[in-house]
């Protein structure tokens, strides 16, 4: 008796198909660096929630099913691009059974396609280069310039889906761009003495940032991305600090310490957990207080060990 | 019987039902569409006989054509260029240009199989059937193509290669935004009966399956069959709902686990499944199913015509533990299911079989590639409810990579008519090609 209730609810369930009302965007983002920036952009004409927390692994985000129900009810999802999400997007967007942010169909953002992408291989890959993501790196997001483009993308892509609403959200994207750029100019301002420095990182996610901010990597903890650190390869790793007197090593909030903090200790560079993404520590709340909070931390640690 | 008509009706009506109950709302979506459409075409209409008066104009005052063709070409782009809105061509449209970009994503995935110790009563370690001892085997290479088919589906092969012969494991197509949110797929499919019947054997945390799919779900292929599946999310305020309905030609199960056999068109075999699923919280969570399934398992009916019926019911729960932050270094997984078989056999085979089994499982990370198993295993023969079989596995996996794994279970059976085996199974598994979605 009770699979024929069930029969009952779900035929009266299917028969109430969802309206169409012209209310708030409902935005899901992958990380909450494109929330943070869809919030810029989209102010109080979208509801904006992101998949990924700041502090984990973007990468190695699990599918679950209660992300499905975010996505069903969804009119626009924002992903990072370059194959960051391929371990659970797709599943998720299959079976969200949402037409609307299918990939390719109106309401699905990649927010890579105008960004300066850097490390696009060249010549064959293999994955004997470890977990090497074919369509370039995808953490652009850490260049203030490619925030100002995936800002412009969202804001396009809000404007298309509510022509009416165009006028705001042109306003508060020249709001945001106008924010970043004079940010930009001050962190660029700051760092620019400590410009060439020298630097370790744990996962390949800082080279935009490095790009822009006059960094230098030099290596990685992990050997190759996504293959945990080897001993042989940490002591190579050692030695090349040593040789080079690097004394700093980066490590995202999601990745253990212990390799990081033995490295300090045999170089004497300080490690330092800085996060790539806002929400990585509960002091970056927003895309602008990601690079404030990352920049004072490597000036401070610069200053500290008068590196360079 | 009852149970199984009522839901294959509910299936077609839910499918009929669908479509109309959308189109209605529509219209007047359409209706507004095509008045834009006009409005584009006449504006476009327009432009072109601006231009083309324009073009006219001017190859009616420029000079005759001089010996040497002159340096056109240049002329050629800017008259382009404004629709195509100069750019920077993005890396992802260079890739793009590939001829090769509508190819489905390929990935192979190679499982192989070893067995040491003894096993009287089921000399290969990983079939019922099988009398060959198998200590080495190469036992799936298993071939995966999936791509988006249109804007409205997309399709999945999964193609087993033993070493010798084929199997199509899966090939549906899913249509991924039909009205009513239903998801449909069609084509031969792992049943939702369960969790592991689903589970293809490289994301299993064992190198077997328990022994209550062994005995009473058809063996490694399980409920693995041609059919439609229909799956529909519960709108409720607390938690993810999704019942699903599936109906199946009727042949399911392998030699030495036999389930279901048809014997004509009407012997259909159909499965309902509900789960529910809820966080507790960011780093934990629990997922709830029941499942039902019938289908006629080809002994004859002594009383009429056709084959007897086999039924099954089963409930699976699995509690998952993984902190965010430290997501790729810990995570512990608690899964269980229980399974009831209800085998209508002729008066001479002993008459109706009621049998039960099921599973304990718990596998933790230890480290970012480090993980250990247990799992506990009882189940009765579906064709023989006296026997009972009882089982206890001990487990360690390295995953080298994403990409491959190495993995050593110990296996203890004890089984029903009296005998013990002592196994330890290893398993490498490897795959190249694609990167697929990680299994949740």
């Amino acid at each position: 008796m009770k699979i024929t209730n069930l029969v009952i609810a779900l035929s009266l369930a299917a028969l109430a198909s969802p309206a169409f009302a012209q209310g708030k965007l409902n935005v899901i983002a992958a990380t909450e660096d494109l929330a943070s920036i869809g919030r810029e952009v989209g102010g109080d004409n979208i509801t904006i929630e992101s998949i990924a927390k700041g502090y984990q692994d973007p990468h190695f985000v699990e599918a679950k099913p209660s992300f499905i129900l975010k996505l069903q009810k969804a009119d626009v999802l924002i992903v990072v691009g370059r194959e960051l999400e391929i371990g659970w997007l797709p599943p998720l967007i299959q079976q969200s059974r949402n037409g609307k942010i299918q990939v390719g169909a109106q309401g699905y953002l990649d927010a890579s396609l105008h960004a300066s992408i850097l490390e696009l291989p060249t010549g064959q890959i293999t994955r004997a280069m470890g977990d090497v993501h074919p369509q370039g790196n995808p953490h652009y997001w850490l260049d203030p310039e490619n925030g100002k483009r995936i800002a412009k993308d969202i804001a396009d892509k809000f404007s298309s889906l509510r022509p009416n609403d165009r006028a705001y959200f042109e306003q508060r994207l020249a709001d945001f761009t106008g924010r970043l750029d004079a940010a930009e100019k001050r962190w660029l301002a700051s760092m620019a003495p400590y410009k060439g420095t020298k630097i370790v990182t744990y996962h390949r996610s800082f080279p935009n940032f490095a790009e822009r901010f006059g960094l230098e990597i030099v290596g990685y903890v992990e050997p190759r991305p996504g293959i945990p650190p080897s001993p042989q390869h940490t002591l190579d790793l050692i030695n090349e600090m040593k040789r080079q007197n690097i004394k700093l090593v980066l490590v995202e909030p999601y990745f253990d310490l212990k390799t990081p903090n033995a490295i300090g200790r045999e170089t004497g560079a300080q490690v330092l957990v800085m996060p790539p993404s806002v929400g990585g520590v509960k002091e970056v709340p927003d895309y602008l207080k990601l690079f404030d909070y990352d920049i004072n931390l490597l000036m401070d640690a610069i200053k500290k060990s008068g590196a360079k | 019987m009852r149970i199984a008509q009522i839901m294959c009706a509910s299936l077609v009506t839910g499918l009929i039902v669908m479509p109309a109950a959308a189109s209605a709302q529509d219209v007047q979506a359409l209706r507004q569409e095509i008045d834009q459409l006009r409005k584009d075409i006449d504006r476009l209409n327009q432009e072109y006989a601006a231009r083309l008066a324009a073009l006219e104009a001017k190859l009616a005052g420029a000079p005759p054509p001089a010996e040497q063709p002159a340096p056109q070409p240049a002329a050629v782009p800017p008259a382009v260029a404004p629709e195509a809105q100069p750019s920077i061509a993005t890396s992802a449209q260079a890739i793009a240009a590939g001829s090769k970009v509508f190819n489905p994503d390929m990935a192979v995935i190679g499982d192989f199989l070893g067995a040491a110790g003894t096993n009287p009563v089921h000399p290969d370690p990983f079939s019922l059937g099988g009398d060959h001892p198998n200590a080495l085997q190469m036992h799936e290479s298993e071939a995966s193509f999936q791509a988006v088919v249109d804007p409205y589906a997309r399709a999945d092969f999964f193609i087993s290669f033993g070493e010798e012969g084929v199997d199509l494991e899966e090939g549906f197509v899913t249509f991924t935004s039909l009205p009513g949110g239903l998801l449909t797929r069609v084509g031969k499919m792992r049943a939702a009966f369960g969790k592991v019947n689903s589970l293809h054997n490289h994301v299993l945390p064992w190198a077997d399956r328990p022994l209550v799919t062994y005995n009473l779900v058809g063996g490694e292929d399980g409920i693995d069959d041609a059919g439609i599946s229909v799956a529909r999310l519960i709108p409720n305020p607390w938690l993810f709902l999704e019942a699903t309905g599936q109906v199946f030609r009727g042949d399911s199960g392998g030699e030495g686990s036999p389930l279901f056999a048809t014997t004509r068109r009407s012997e259909l075999s159909y499965v309902t499944h509900l789960r529910g699923y809820q966080d507790i919280t960011e780093d934990s969570n629990i997922d709830l199913g029941f499942s039902y399934s019938y289908g006629h398992n080809g002994i004859v009916n002594p009383a009429g015509d056709g084959s007897l019926a086999t039924q099954l019911y089963g409930i699976d729960g699995t509690f998952r533990w993984r902190p965010l932050q430290r997501s790729i270094y810990h995570s512990f997984i608690a899964r269980s299911e229980w399974i009831w078989s209800r085998r209508d056999q002729a008066a001479e085979l002993g008459g109706l079989q009621v049998a039960d089994g099921g599973y304990v499982s718990g596998d933790y990370q230890l480290a970012r590639r480090w993980f250990a198993g247990a799992r506990l295993d009882r189940s009765g023969h579906p064709d023989n409810a006296s026997i009972t079989d009882t089982g206890a596995s001990l487990l360690l996996t390295y995953w080298p990579s994403e990409f491959s794994q190495v993995r050593a279970q110990y296996r203890h059976t004890n089984y029903g008519v009296g005998a013990t085996a002592n196994e330890l199974l290893f398993q490498f598994q490897f795959s190249i090609g694609a990167h697929g979605a990680h299994p949740f």
